[in-house]
C-alpha cells in the first residue's frame, strides 16, 4: 500500500491540520446539543463562571463530554493499532477481541455480588476486567512459534465475546439491583459520565500513550513477523509484554470510562496507515488524533440523529464500522 | 480416450491478462508437463483446463464440448484435478479420502456401488497405499500425504489427470517416488498425465510433451529433446544455460550459468562434453 | 435401502464398514460400523438421562418410578409432574441441542474450520436483535406468539447479509466467517441498546432470552420444533456427501464436479433453518454449536455422513445435560441453561485453538 502522505513535511502538515481539526470539533460538542451555547457563553462560563443552568452545563456536561470522547476515542485507536501489530491480523481491535464484553463481565459480576461500588471503583473493576480478556488474548496469541491463523484469532476473539456476554445476561438475571445499576454503562457511550471517571483511569491512560509511542520502532520490526524480529536481535517476548500491557491499560480505561465502543479500534488505524503508511513513528500519532475526532463526531451527531433523544454513540460507530470491516474482509491476501 | 483442448483461450485476475489468445490440445495417453518462470501463468492454464477458473474469453473444450456448459459430474467422470498443496480435513482417514474420488459417480440412492469399491481399492493398490488405508491422514509423511491425494485423484477413474506441481514441498527421494508413480500410471493404465513442475530437469525426465509457457502463450512445445535447448531457456526463464544429455537417460540436463562464478573458474573445472 | 433384497456383504471395504447393496435396484450404501456404534451408545446415555433428569426437581422422583410413568402406572402426581411439567422441557432440549449441534456440523464443515459455529459467526445474532426488538417494541405483549417467527427471521436475514457482504465472484468460507464476526459484533451493539430501551421487567425477558433457556417449555414448543429439526437433519443427511467434499477445499470440489456456490448457499440455508428455529424456542444458547461437532469428530472422524447423527446426539445430551444443571445447580433458583453452555464451551474453544496451533 503506497501511504497517501508520501513526506514527513505533508505529514507533519496533516497532523497539525488534523489537531485543529480535532480542537474546531470539541469546541462544537461543547457548543451544540439539545440546547445551543455561542462561543461567548463558553467564555464565560469558565472566565465567569456565574453558576447559571448554561454554564453548570457547559461545565459538568458538555465539556467532560467532550474531552472524555476525545480521550477515549484515541486510545481505543492506540490500542487497534496496538493489538493489530502484535498479532499481525489487520482485524484485530478492542472491541472484536471480546475486551469490551470481559470489562462488561468484571462490573456486572461485582455489582451483582457487592452492590454498586460507587464510579470511581466501579472504574476499576471494569479495568479489570478489560485487562483480564486482553491478558487472555494476548496469551492464545503468544507462544509458540508461529501463532494461531488470524482466522482462529479472530473466532477466539468471538468465542471470548460471547463467553462474556452470555454469562454477563445470566448474572444480571440473577440480580435485580445489578440489571437496574450497569444496564446503562452496556452501551457504549460518552454521555452522562463524571469527569471524575476521566481522572481516575487518565494517568494509566497516559502511560499507556507513553509505552505506545516509545515502543514505535520495535513495533515496526515485529510487524515484519516473529522469526524476522528475532533474527535482527530483538528481544520479541519483551517488546510483546509491553505491547500488550499498553492495550490493557489504553482498552481497559476507555471500556471502563466509556463502555463498550466498537470498530474505533479497526477503523481508525486502518485510515492511518491509508495516510502515512506503516511506519508506527507516524502511525500512532495519527491514530491518537484521527481517533479522538471519529468519537467526538460521532458523539456529536448522536446527538441529532434522533432528537430529542440520543443514540447511544456505540452503536453509532458500529454502523460505520461494518462497512469498513467488511471491505478489509474482502480485500487481499486476507480474503484469499 | 478423452480429447481435452483449449481453443482461443484467454485468462485473467481482474484486469490483469494471464493468458491471451491460445490455442492448445492435450496430446492423448501422454505426459505433458507445462513449464515457465514464476508468473508466467503455467497454473493458471492449468487451472482453466480444469474449469476452475472461467475464461475471458475463448474455452476449454472437453470432447468437443465447452466444459463451462457441461454438466460438473459428467466433467469429473473424465478429468480430475489435484491442486497444489491440498489440506485434507483433520482426522480423516486414507480409505475415506480415497472414496471421496467417487463423489460423481454417487447419487442419494447410490451411496457405494460395486464399482465405486473395486476403484477405490484398485487406486490403493496403485499408489502402494492399500496397508497405510487406515491411518489418518495427518500421521503420514510427506509424501505419503501426497500418494494419498493421487489415488484420491485416481479413484476418480478418470482418463485425464491433471496435477499442479505435485512434488512441491518434498524432499528429493519422495519427488522421484511421486513422479515414478505418475510415468508407471501412464504407461500402465494409458492415463493422460498433465502437470505443472519447476525443476526443469525431472520435467525433461519425465515429459513426453514439454510446454514451455511465457508472454500469456506458448513459447515452445515439443518432446524435451527436440525442443529443449540454450536458446529456450535464455528465453523462457531468463538465463543462461549449458544442456548436456543427462548420463542415466539421455534426456537434457540443464546446468545453469551463473553470475557470480567467473569463467575462469568454470574453466579450470573438469571440462564437459556439449 | 427401501428394499427388502439388502445384502450385506462384510468384506475388504474395511474393517469399520460394512456396504449395503439392493440386488434388484441401483441402490448402495455404506455403513460405518462405528458410526452406528457410538450413535447406540449416545442414544442409550440419552434415554438415561432422561429418565434420571425427569425425577429431579422440587419433587424428586425415582428413575423406576419414573419408568413406571413412561410404561403408563405409577401414581397420578408422578404422572402429572414428568408429563406436564419435566418431559416437554427435556423434548424441548433434545431437540434444540440437536438443531444446534447440526447446524454447528453443517458450518464448520462448509467453512473448513472446526472453530466456526453458527453463534460466532452472526447467525444467532440476527435471531437476538429480532428478538430483543420486538420484546422492546411491543412491551412484551406480543412476544411469545411471534417471537419464533421474529427469531427465524432474524437469523435468515442476517445470513442472507453476511453471503451478499462476502460474495466477489462466489463466496469463500474466509470471507463468511469474517463478514460473520464483523456483522456479529455490529448486531450485539443494536442488541444492547433494544435491551436499554426496554423497561425494566421487559429488560429481564430480552435477558432471558439471550442467555438461552427451555424454561416453561411447553408440549405446543416442542411440537413446533419438531418437524424443523427433523427435516433439517433429513435434508442434512441427504447432503452429507456435499458437505463431505467441500471439506476437501473449494478446487478439490470443483475438480469432484461437485456444484460448489449453490451447495454452499443450499447448506447455509440449511445451517440457518436449524440453528434459527432452535434459537427461536430456546434463545441464544451458546456453544453446543461448536462443541457437539467436534465430539462428534474425535468419536467417528470427520465423514459427515457419520459425524452428523453422532453430533445430533452429542447436542442432544449436551443440551440435556445443560438444562439439568440449570434446574438444580442454585435449587430453587433456576440459572438460564445458556449460562452453562456458555461456561463450558468458551474453555473448550481454548483448549480446540491451543491444540491445533501445536499440531502442525
Amino acid at each position: 500500500m503506497v501511504a497517501l502522505l508520501d513526506r514527513p513535511s505533508y505529514k507533519i502538515a496533516v497532523l497539525l491540520l488534523s489537531v485543529a481539526f480535532l480542537a474546531v470539533c470539541m469546541t462544537a460538542s461543547v457548543m451544540f446539543g439539545a440546547k445551543a451555547y455561542g462561543l461567548s457563553t463558553l467564555q464565560s462560563a469558565f472566565s465567569a463562571f456565574d453558576g447559571s443552568d448554561a454554564h453548570l452545563i457547559i461545565r459538568t456536561s458538555r465539556v467532560p463530554r467532550a474531552a472524555i470522547a476525545a480521550v477515549v476515542g484515541a486510545a481505543l485507536a492506540v490500542a487497534g493499532a496496538l493489538m493489530q501489530a502484535l498479532t499481525r491480523n489487520p482485524l484485530a481491535s478492542p472491541s472484536l477481541f471480546g475486551v469490551n464484553a470481559g470489562a462488561g463481565l468484571a462490573l456486572v459480576v461485582a455489582v451483582a455480588l457487592f452492590g454498586f461500588p460507587g464510579l470511581g471503583q466501579s472504574v476499576w473493576i471494569a479495568f479489570a476486567g478489560a485487562a483480564l480478556s486482553a491478558a487472555a488474548v494476548y496469551a492464545l496469541g503468544s507462544g509458540g512459534r508461529a501463532g494461531p491463523a488470524p482466522v482462529n484469532m479472530t473466532l477466539a476473539g468471538a468465542a471470548i465475546a460471547a463467553f462474556a456476554s452470555s454469562l454477563t445476561s445470566g448474572v444480571l438475571l440473577g440480580s435485580d439491583k445489578a440489571l437496574d445499576q450497569v444496564l446503562f454503562w452496556l452501551v457504549g457511550s460518552v454521555a452522562g459520565r463524571e469527569l471524575a471517571m476521566l481522572t481516575a483511569v487518565l494517568p494509566y491512560i497516559a502511560v499507556g500513550f507513553v509505552a505506545a509511542f516509545a515502543l514505535a520502532s520495535p513495533l515496526n520490526v515485529l510487524a515484519m513477523g516473529e522469526d524476522v524480529a528475532v533474527s535482527l536481535g530483538q528481544r520479541t517476548a519483551a517488546v510483546k509484554l509491553v505491547a500488550a500491557a499498553a492495550v490493557v491499560v489504553l482498552a481497559g480505561g476507555a471500556v471502563a470510562v466509556a463502555g463498550p465502543i466498537g470498530f474505533i479500534g479497526i477503523v481508525i488505524p486502518h485510515i492511518a496507515r491509508h495516510l502515512v503508511g506503516r511506519d508506527h513513528h507516524w502511525l500512532l500519532p495519527y491514530c491518537a488524533v484521527l481517533g479522538a475526532i471519529l468519537l467526538v463526531a460521532a458523539d456529536l451527531g448522536s446527538r441529532f440523529l434522533l432528537m430529542p433523544s440520543e443514540v447511544p454513540v456505540g452503536v453509532l460507530t458500529a454502523i460505520i464500522g461494518v462497512p469498513f470491516f467488511v471491505l478489509i474482509a474482502r480485500r487481499g491476501r486476507y480474503a484469499e | 480416450m478423452t480429447k481435452l483442448t483449449a481453443s482461443n483461450l484467454s485468462l485473467a485476475y481482474g484486469r490483469q491478462l494471464i493468458i491471451d489468445n491460445l490455442d492448445f490440445a492435450v496430446p492423448e495417453g501422454r505426459i505433458t508437463v507445462l513449464i515457465g518462470a514464476n508468473g508466467s501463468g503455467k497454473s493458471t492454464l492449468l487451472r482453466a483446463l480444469a474449469r476452475l477458473m472461467k475464461p475471458e474469453a475463448g474455452a476449454v473444450l472437453l470432447d468437443g464440448k465447452d466444459i463451462a456448459h457441461t454438466s460438473t459430474k459428467e466433467v469429473a467422470r473424465k478429468l480430475a484435478m489435484l491442486p497444489q498443496g491440498p489440506v485434507a480435513p483433520e482426522g480423516i482417514t486414507v480409505l475415506q479420502l480415497v472414496k471421496q474420488g467417487r463423489y460423481p459417480y454417487q447419487s442419494w440412492l447410490q451411496q457405494w456401488s460395486e464399482a465405486d469399491e473395486r476403484a477405490v481399492r484398485a487406486a490403493l493398490e496403485a499408489t502402494g497405499m492399500t496397508p497405510l488405508a487406515e491411518r489418518p491422514v495427518d500421521a503420514l509423511s510427506g509424501g505419503q500425504r501426497q500418494r494419498a491425494w493421487i489415488a484420491m485423484t485416481l479413484a476418480q477413474g478418470t482418463a485425464t489427470v491433471l496435477l499442479d506441481e505435485p512434488t512441491t514441498y518434498l524432499d528429493l527421494t519422495h519427488q522421484i517416488e511421486i513422479l515414478d508413480l505418475l510415468y508407471t500410471l501412464n504407461e500402465r493404465e494409458g492415463r493422460t498425465v498433465v502437470m505443472v513442475l519447476h525443476d526443469m530437469n525431472l520435467a525433461c525426465r519425465y515429459a513426453h510433451h514439454l510446454v514451455a509457457v511465457k508472454d500469456r502463450g506458448i513459447y515452445a512445445q515439443g518432446a524435451p529433446g527436440d525442443i529443449v535447448n540454450a536458446e529456450l531457456i535464455r528465453n523462457v526463464f531468463e538465463l543462461d544455460a549449458h544442456i548436456i544429455p543427462d548420463p542415466l537417460y539421455g534426456t537434457p540436463l540443464c546446468i545453469p550459468a551463473s553470475q557470480a562464478r567467473r569463467a575462469q573458474e568454470r574453466q579450470a573445472a573438469v571440462p564437459v562434453h556439449a | 435401502m427401501r428394499s427388502k433384497h439388502l445384502a450385506a456383504e462384510k468384506k475388504a471395504s474395511g474393517s469399520r464398514y460394512t456396504a449395503l447393496r439392493s440386488r434388484r435396484l441401483p441402490a448402495s450404501a455404506l455403513l460405518d460400523k462405528r458410526a452406528v456404534l457410538a450413535a447406540i451408545v449416545l442414544a442409550a446415555a440419552i434415554i438415561l438421562m432422561v429418565l434420571f433428569s425427569a425425577g429431579i426437581g422440587t419433587m424428586r422422583i425415582h428413575p423406576l418410578d419414573v419408568l413406571k410413568v413412561f410404561a403408563g402406572q405409577g401414581q397420578e402426581v408422578h404422572k402429572t409432574v414428568v408429563f406436564q411439567f419435566r418431559l416437554p422441557r427435556i423434548a424441548l432440549s433434545l431437540l434444540v441441542g440437536a438443531s444446534l449441534a447440526a447446524s454447528g456440523a453443517i458450518v464448520q464443515g462448509m467453512i473448513r474450520n472446526p472453530l466456526a459455529s453458527p453463534d460466532l459467526v452472526g447467525i444467532t445474532n440476527g435471531a437476538a436483535v429480532a428478538a430483543t426488538s420486538l420484546i422492546a417494541l411491543t412491551g412484551g405483549a406480543a412476544s411469545v406468539r411471534w417471537l419464533p417467527l421474529a427469531a427465524i427471521c432474524g437469523a435468515a436475514a442476517a445470513a442472507l447479509l453476511i453471503y451478499v457482504l462476502a460474495w466477489k465472484r462466489g463466496v469463500t468460507p474466509l470471507r463468511l466467517v469474517l463478514v460473520g464476526i464483523g456483522l456479529s459484533s455490529a448486531l450485539s451493539a443494536i442488541t444492547s441498546v433494544m435491551v436499554i430501551a426496554s423497561p425494566l421487567r421487559i429488560a429481564g425477558q430480552a435477558l432471558v432470552w439471550l442467555t438461552g433457556s427451555v424454561y416453561g417449555a411447553a408440549w405446543s414448543g416442542v411440537l413446533t420444533l419438531l418437524p424443523w429439526t427433523a427435516a433439517g437433519l433429513a435434508l442434512a443427511f441427504v447432503l452429507a456427501r456435499q458437505v463431505s467434499a467441500q471439506q476437501l477445499g473449494d478446487d478439490i470440489a470443483v475438480g469432484l464436479g461437485s456444484r460448489l456456490q449453490l451447495q454452499r448457499l443450499a447448506l447455509l440455508a440449511l445451517s440457518v433453518a436449524l440453528a434459527g428455529s432452535a434459537v427461536a424456542l430456546a434463545g441464544g444458547i451458546a456453544f453446543i454449536g461448536l462443541m457437539a461437532p467436534h465430539m462428534a469428530r474425535r468419536l467417528v472422524g470427520p465423514a459427515f455422513g457419520a459425524a452428523l447423527p453422532v453430533a445430533a446426539l452429542c447436542g442432544g445430551l449436551l443440551m440435556l445435560a445443560a438444562d439439568l444443571a440449570a434446574r438444580t445447580v442454585f435449587m430453587p433458583t433456576e440459572i438460564p441453561a445458556g449460562v452453562f453452555t456458555a461456561a463450558i464451551g468458551a474453555p473448550f474453544f481454548i483448549y480446540l485453538l491451543r491444540r491445533r496451533r501445536s499440531s502442525p
